[in-house]
């Protein structure tokens, strides 16, 4: 049986050796085929005598184990280095761009909005819109506001005609409201509106959010709170200092306007709070009672608070931006940096 | 309004600090604009009188003066001003004085002859913008006596900006009776002393508008002096209220306005005829103002006449031509009480807004025309001398503003303030405050007094309960929320949903001006009637957008102006437009596109934008609301889009949108040369979403059949789809369009349109048969109604 022996340890230096996976198949099948050494051998087992075949048999098959182990081997280990060269020259500059089309963004008006939104819409207000030419009675008559009152010098206001105008706040929306729905309610009304007036702190048009809250029970406290609780969260500062001082707004009363700490020196006083250390951020007040007179709601069983922002101004002081104009000049190189 | 503290302070004089008592007033609902120094800084200035002044030898206008300045020794002192002259008590900046602005003073030579100082204009000391000539001090003044001590200059100027609703506080004695209920100090009463009637003289006056005029006083005043100056006290205390000293007599009725808040007119009585008449204008009847500007009056407009003419806009401006002037010795001086309800509006239709027009737009004390009048009188004999006459007064009660007894109910304050006051901090406050305080079963009776216009009803006294406490003093409550969920659409989408789907496809949003330049806008518009502003800012602003496409196409502009030439903008918003006398709004959105399909990269090879990348844009935005092939796209022709690529969208046969690229006219006239995509789609449709429906899916094989057509090259590919949609089975399950072709090899007037039929059985395999069936009838479809045949 020494032939068996020399034909595996052949075989298995053969293999060893064996460089290709053409070269291993054609060495299973000198090997292992039908035609192949050890199958050979298998075949001149009738040529034994008959106690010898049982161990010579059991020996080639052996054999061929051995020898199919071996090829197996062998072929992983080859497949194993060609797959890894095939990676090696697949191999990729990792920092080069990745391809296709960037992504735009928003802009920081409405990114602002659609903080302000979000932070008031779980607290159950809804949002509502309305139009942006408005007529006299919503604009102004509804809120308190008469022909020929002091306040309307406060609004520079754009004309259509003599009854019609650009809004000049978004406190009509509060008007449409609840011309519309039974109290209780909570809305805030965000939007463009415009002022006929254009300077460096000034543009004609710009974003405001008018906020109203009426029910039965509504207070000055309350009003107080979820101002606090608003501006506390924009500009996530849970410590963040507010004032609130007496105003006027024709349609509420009492009326406020808040002031902030200022949040670019922490109160301490700079340019941009003209040193005093405070900002003023938003108007708000009580529904004054002659706004429920005029769209049907009962004084005696209501009360509300509203408030108004501007938009812009809370989107500069929260990024920094410094200049009103670059709003709308709508400069890529100033849009792309509030993606 | 401005005012000097240290005025102010005479009046009330709480222990506070500059900016405690700025911060009073800010937090009590003054708000303070700004505290300013009375006068810049300088030191070692003194009052001097100049002793002897001879010319100078080398030149003519400088003077040698010898100023006694209180020492011992005069000082020489060479001086160019004109007015310096022998006996003239003025300022001398002193050797070691630092002038506003650091400028030191030394001993100097002047054309050879030394001088010891500076003898000192207005303007030098930073007391006034311009001056003629050195400063001129009373000949009383005390020698050696620090300018800044005897100007009273260390003292701080405080504006306040007033809400329209506090014309009480338009005066230093309004501002301190705020500050004294604010601070809880005491003020001092308005002393004025009823001046001796020395004369008879009388002007007889006659008030016909008696509801606009409910209260007139007038008194002569005469033989007045004509060569008197206002003392340098009352020029200072109107400087530093930003009052110009204009003539001693108009100087002393703006003091007494800005001291109470009477605004008040001096008119020269031997300018008028026959006696005054207060009455509402002619139609067209002419004045010329004290700005000398000519007014033509409405018959809605009050005026001071005498019996020949409009005189005065009453409470606005005097007129011209009977105005006192340097000659006048006699005067007719007027108190008046003009309604604001009389007032509202008038100043700003003449374009005359006053300090007085303010004042009386937002309500004068009407219990005040005589008090002011005998203060007036007071300072004018004291300062011009002359003889006053008795005062006429003509009150009509029943047009004076009524005070009313407003109920105000404890629990309402505490219902709307969520606070609980004592009733006695209640009745304090309102009593301080100068109300009328009587109490009832809920509450208390409160009448407002005669110098408040802003109380009308029980939430007006709420409020000054609440600013008397000051509103951070009040309690801070978390409102307690219901929870309530509320009915939400899922149909309808969330617009910053489809934001999102422009955002990840590269687009920048913008937000532009809703009012454009309106011919720009004409030019790229579609014959849409704008709404026009009546008062625009500019021409360039002075009408409603009716597109988006003019501001996205000036965004778009300016940044292709900055070196970017690949800009995608999208816009959200509203446009307007007039159609049959109905301004219409509607809320679209918009976007604009140029240059390469991508941005610039190391590994792509990009093209410019064209119509069919915009289109994916587009149905990418449409797909949200309803299946693409809901929507429609009908060749359109549009002026400001190119004729062979522009498209109406419609959906339902509801037309709900446009795009297509810019024609090569249209981005010419803009001054550019790139390829401009621009699309718009009404927001409604775009929301307008719907809800998901499922349907089983289908377990058997899918067979696709892929036919290659030739048709007219004018077939669109639309009514190829159709028309396989027509003929083929509910077993056909997609329709893939992979190529469109009409290059070489096929006649050119015609294409070939390469589509996939994707058919799949729902309840079993389909057999070859049956689809051969369906192709067939399809084909036969095909060459029935649109000639198309296979290509070969």
């Amino acid at each position: 049986m020494s032939d068996i022996t020399n034909v595996v340890e052949g075989a298995l230096q053969v293999i060893e050796a064996t460089e290709s996976l053409e070269t291993l198949d054609q060495l299973r099948i000198q090997y292992l085929g039908k035609k192949g050494e050890l199958t050979a051998l298998l075949k001149q087992l009738g040529k034994l005598p008959h106690e010898e075949r049982r161990e010579a048999g059991q020996s080639i098959n052996a054999a061929k184990v051995s020898v199919a182990d071996a090829i197996q081997q062998r072929k992983e280990v080859l497949e194993t280095a060609i797959l890894n060269k095939k990676l090696a020259s697949e191999t990729v500059d990792v920092t080069l761009p990745g391809r296709g089309q960037e992504t735009g963004g928003l802009h920081p008006v409405t990114r602002t909005l659609e903080r302000i939104k979000s932070l008031l819409t779980p607290a159950g207000f809804d949002i509502v819109e309305g139009p942006e030419i408005e007529d006299d009675f919503h604009n102004f008559e509804a809120l308190n506001i008469p022909a020929d009152h002091p306040a309307r010098a406060m609004h520079d206001t754009f004309y259509i005609n003599e009854h019609t105008v650009l809004r000049t706040h978004t406190s009509p929306v509060q008007i449409r409201t609840m011309e519309n729905q039974k109290p209780p309610f909570k809305i805030i009304a965000p939007g463009r509106v415009y002022r006929c007036d254009s300077d460096l702190t000034h543009t004609p048009m710009f974003h405001q959010v008018e906020g109203l809250m009426v029910d039965e029970n509504v207070s000055f406290a309350d009003l107080k709170g979820l101002i606090q609780d608003f501006l506390r969260a924009f500009f996530e500062k849970e410590d963040l200092q507010l004032r609130f001082r007496p105003s006027y707004f024709p349609f509420t009363e009492p009326s406020a306007e808040v002031d902030i700490q200022c949040v670019m020196c922490d109160g301490k006083g700079c340019r941009v709070c003209g040193k005093s250390g405070w900002l003023e951020v938003l108007g708000c007040g009580m529904v004054h009672p002659n706004v429920f007179n005029s769209v049907g709601i009962d004084n005696e069983k209501y009360t509300g608070l509203a408030f108004g922002l501007g938009v812009e101004r809370l989107a500069m002081l929260r990024y920094g931006v410094n200049d009103l104009r670059l709003f709308f000049e709508n400069d890529l190189r100033f849009l792309k940096q509030f993606r | 309004m401005k005012f000097s503290e240290k005025w102010l302070r005479e009046t009330v004089n709480p222990s506070l600090s500059t900016s405690e008592l700025s911060t009073l007033l800010t937090m009590g609902g003054m708000e303070v604009d700004g505290v300013e120094p009375a006068a810049p800084d300088f030191s070692g200035v003194v009052v001097a009188k100049i002793v002897s002044a001879e010319r100078h030898p080398d030149a003519d206008k400088l003077q040698l003066c010898k100023v006694d300045f209180g020492g011992d020794e005069h000082v020489d002192i060479v001086c160019g001003a004109a007015n310096a002259r022998e006996g003239l008590v003025t300022a001398l900046a002193t050797v070691g004085a630092v002038l506003p602005g650091g400028m030191k003073i030394k001993k100097a030579k002047l054309r050879g002859v030394p001088s010891f100082g500076m003898l000192s204009s207005a303007s030098e000391l930073g007391l006034a913008d311009k001056a003629d000539g050195i400063i001129e001090l009373s000949p009383e003044a005390t020698l050696g006596q620090d300018l800044r001590q005897y100007f009273d200059l260390d003292d701080s100027v405080i504006e306040v900006d007033l809400t329209p609703n506090r014309g009480d506080c338009f005066s230093l004695r309004g501002v301190a009776r705020d500050v004294g209920v604010l601070s809880n100090t005491d003020v001092l009463a308005v002393e004025v002393t009823t001046a001796a009637v020395t004369t008879d003289q009388t002007f007889p006056i006659e008030v016909k508008a008696k509801d606009a005029c409910p209260n007139y006083v007038g008194r002569v005043i005469s033989s007045i002096s004509t060569n008197v100056e206002t003392p340098l006290w009352m020029q200072e205390r109107l400087r530093r209220s930003g009052v110009r000293s204009i003539h001693p007599v108009v100087d002393i009725t703006n003091y007494v306005m800005l001291e109470l808040g009477q605004p008040m007119h001096a008119f020269d009585l031997n300018k008028l005829q026959g006696g005054m008449v207060i009455r509402k204008a002619n139609q067209g009847e002419q004045l010329t103002l004290l700005d000398e500007q000519k007014v033509e009056l409405n018959a809605d407009t009050l005026v001071i006449a005498d019996q020949d003419k409009a005189l005065a806009l009453a409470g606005i401006m005097g007129g011209l031509d009977s105005s006192v002037t340097d000659n006048t010795q006699n005067i007719f001086l007027e108190s008046a009480f003009f309604s604001p309800t009389e007032m509202a509006g008038k100043a700003r239709h003449y374009k005359a807004q006053t300090d007085s027009s303010h004042r009386f737009e937002r309500g004068v004390d009407f219990e005040l025309q005589t008090i002011a009048t005998e203060r007036a009188t007071e300072l004018i004999l004291d300062i011009c001398g002359g003889q006053a006459g008795p005062i006429s007064e003509q009150k009509s009660k029943e047009h004076l503003p009524a005070r009313e007894a407003i109920s105000l109910r404890k629990e309402r304050v505490t219902r709307v303030l969520g606070f609980e006051f004592d009733n006695d901090y209640i009745e304090t406050s309102l009593k301080r405050l100068g109300m009328s305080v009587s109490e009832t079963d809920a509450g208390w009776f409160v009448i407002s007094p005669s110098h408040r216009f802003d109380i009308a009803i029980e939430a007006d006294l709420i409020e000054e309960i609440a600013r008397v406490k000051g509103y951070d003093n009040l309690t801070v409550n978390k409102p307690a929320v219901a929870m309530v969920i509320k009915p939400q659409e899922e149909s309808q989408l969330d617009l910053s949903s489809l934001r999102s789907v422009l955002v990840a496809k590269g687009y920048q949003e913008a937000i532009t001006y809703s009012f454009v330049e309106p011919e720009q806008q004409t030019s790229l518009s579609d014959g849409e009637e704008a709404v026009a502003l009546m008062n625009p800012i500019s021409n360039d602003m002075s009408v409603m957008r009716t597109s988006l496409l003019t501001g996205l196409t000036q965004a778009l502009t300016y940044n292709l102006n900055r070196q970017n030439d690949r800009v995608r903008l999208f816009e959200t918003g509203m446009i307007f437009s007039n159609e049959n006398g109905q301004i219409r709004q509607k809320n679209v959105f918009a976007g604009i596109v140029c240059g390469k399909v991508s941005p610039e990269q190391w590994d792509l090879d990009s093209k410019q934008v064209d119509f069919f990348d915009l289109k994916g844009d587009v149905e990418a935005l449409l797909s949200r609301s309803a299946d693409l092939p809901e929507y429609e796209f009908k060749k359109a022709d549009y002026s400001a889009l190119h004729p062979g690529q522009s498209a109406a969208i419609y959906n339902n046969g509801q037309k709900i949108g446009l795009m297509g690229m810019l024609s090569p006219i249209t981005v010419k006239e803009l001054g550019l040369e790139s390829k401009i995509g621009f699309f718009q789609i009404d927001l409604d449709a775009l929301i307008d979403g719907k809800l998901p429906k499922f349907s089983t899916l289908s377990k058997y094989p899918r067979v696709r059949r892929d036919l290659s057509l030739i048709v007219d090259k004018e077939v669109e590919v639309t009514r190829i789809t159709a028309c396989i949609e027509e003929n083929a089975p509910d077993t056909m399950k997609n329709l893939q369009l992979f190529d469109v072709y009409n290059g070489e090899g096929i006649d050119s007037e015609k294409k070939s349109v390469a589509l996939g039929l994707i058919f799949q059985g729902t309840s079993s395999t389909l057999v070859e048969q049956e689809i051969d069936a369906s192709v067939d009838a399809i084909l036969s479809g095909l060459k029935q109604s649109l000639n198309a045949v296979l290509r070969d």
